[in-house]
């Protein structure tokens, strides 16, 4: 699904990734670490197609439509509320049925009472939450996650766990994480990124 | 099909956007009041026509030129562009949305601009004057929301946006005031075929805009 070989990008002068060679086949669950500065963000936008690479080669045999990236930021407009804002995605993406999707996911995620609310009142916690609502809506083939843990707090992190468990069987998954003993136990391969 | 409904989704959102911060329209009614008035007081009271369209189409050009620095705001403020890009939907319904959502706040400024300029100046607006507005805002929320975009990306985008829309807007000030002081239809045929020329480039270039 993915292969990359001698995968470079630079900007300017600065070289923020080096060299990298990463094979993810269908149903791969592969782990990114490394420290920061080691690239991890950026491999994963050369995966999702938001920068080009520099030098080397990269393959990703997955449409734009069918890769749900998880971002630093959550990619939600602050001034529309959650539903609003997954409205907005699933009508771009064509979600089917999309009513029902979002109003599973936000209950999933324990966002519906809050769905009416605008997104710039949530938390950072809440933000993530909806930010993975936003990233799994239209059941991607393909999951690019940028430190999915970040800002939840425990029943965030179990209720993502339960989530990636449940869709490990039929979606293939990029993870760039500081925290590998999270998702260990779905791991296929590792890729540790040096500085 | 989808394409439309893609650009309607767009274009929806960032009049809501609107109707909620309440950012950009309120600026551009005022600057435009404001500036008719200042032009009201010190333009002299035996002064040509064209000079009080010249000036009206300044107010006007000015008036767009605040609305589009404002108009890739919350994309940029608020870190959303990526989400955008990434959808399936084709990158220019992006540029289309928000061409059509700053076609409303200029619309919406110029229904009270047109008829506090006829107030103050009482230049006999006239059908085609109107035709060359209306043609006129159709250029500008081509040219300006592509060049808004370019210049959202940049870290000097106050200084950037009106550098590169200002040498473009000229056309559209010359058919403007061409429009209404002079007769016939050549004017009014020179803003339609400015904004056909320019949608087109518009709309097939805000790809590269949006992508390294």
């Amino acid at each position: 699904m993915i292969r990359a070989q001698g995968l470079e990008k630079r900007y300017g002068e600065k070289r923020v990734l080096r060299g990298v060679d990463l094979e993810l086949g269908r149903g791969g669950f592969l782990v990114v670490t490394g420290p920061n500065g080691a690239g991890k963000t950026t491999l994963l936008r050369l995966c999702v197609g938001l920068a080009q690479p520099t030098a080397g080669e990269l393959e990703v045999a997955v449409p734009r439509g069918r890769v749900g990236f998880l971002a630093h930021e959550p990619l939600v407009y602050r001034e529309l509320t959650a539903l609003e804002n997954l409205d907005l995605y699933g009508r771009l993406y064509r979600v089917p049925e999309r009513r029902e999707r979002i109003g599973m996911l936000l209950e999933r995620f324990r966002l519906w009472d809050a769905r009416r609310e605008r997104a710039g009142s949530f938390s950072r916690g809440m933000l993530q939450r909806l930010a993975l609502c936003r990233a799994f809506l239209h059941e991607p083939d393909l999951y690019v996650l940028d430190e999915p843990f970040t800002a939840l707090d425990d029943e965030g992190v179990e209720l993502l766990g339960r989530e990636l468990l449940e869709r490990r069987e039929r979606g293939t998954f990029l993870v760039a994480t500081h925290d590998p003993g999270r998702v260990q136990a779905l791991a296929t391969a590792s890729l540790r990124l040096a500085a | 099909m989808s394409y439309l409904a893609d650009v309607a989704t767009l274009a929806r959102k960032d009049l809501r956007l609107e109707l909620r911060a309440r950012d950009t329209l309120p600026a551009m009614l005022l600057f435009v009041v404001s500036t008719l008035v200042v032009f009201h007081f010190t333009l002299p009271r035996d002064a040509s026509r064209l000079a009080a369209f010249g000036l009206l189409w300044v107010a006007l050009v000015f008036t767009a030129l605040l609305g589009l620095t404002r108009c890739f705001a919350a994309e940029r403020e608020q870190d959303v562009m990526d989400g955008l890009v990434l959808a399936p939907s084709d990158r220019s319904a992006i540029w289309l949305g928000k061409a059509i959502s700053m076609l409303a706040f200029l619309v919406a400024a110029e229904t009270v601009a047109l008829p506090a300029f006829a107030l103050f100046f009482d230049p006999g607006i006239d059908g085609r004057t109107i035709a060359g507005v209306a043609l006129a805002d159709l250029g500008i929320c081509a040219v300006g929301t592509l060049l808004a975009g370019m210049a959202a990306a940049s870290r000097a985008r106050e200084l950037l946006l009106p550098l590169l829309f200002l040498p473009l807007a000229i056309p559209i000030v010359i058919g403007g005031v061409g429009a209404s002081v002079a007769g016939g239809s050549r004017y009014v045929e020179f803003l339609a075929l400015y904004d056909a020329i320019f949608a087109i480039i518009c709309w097939a270039s805000f790809e590269y805009v949006v992508t390294e």
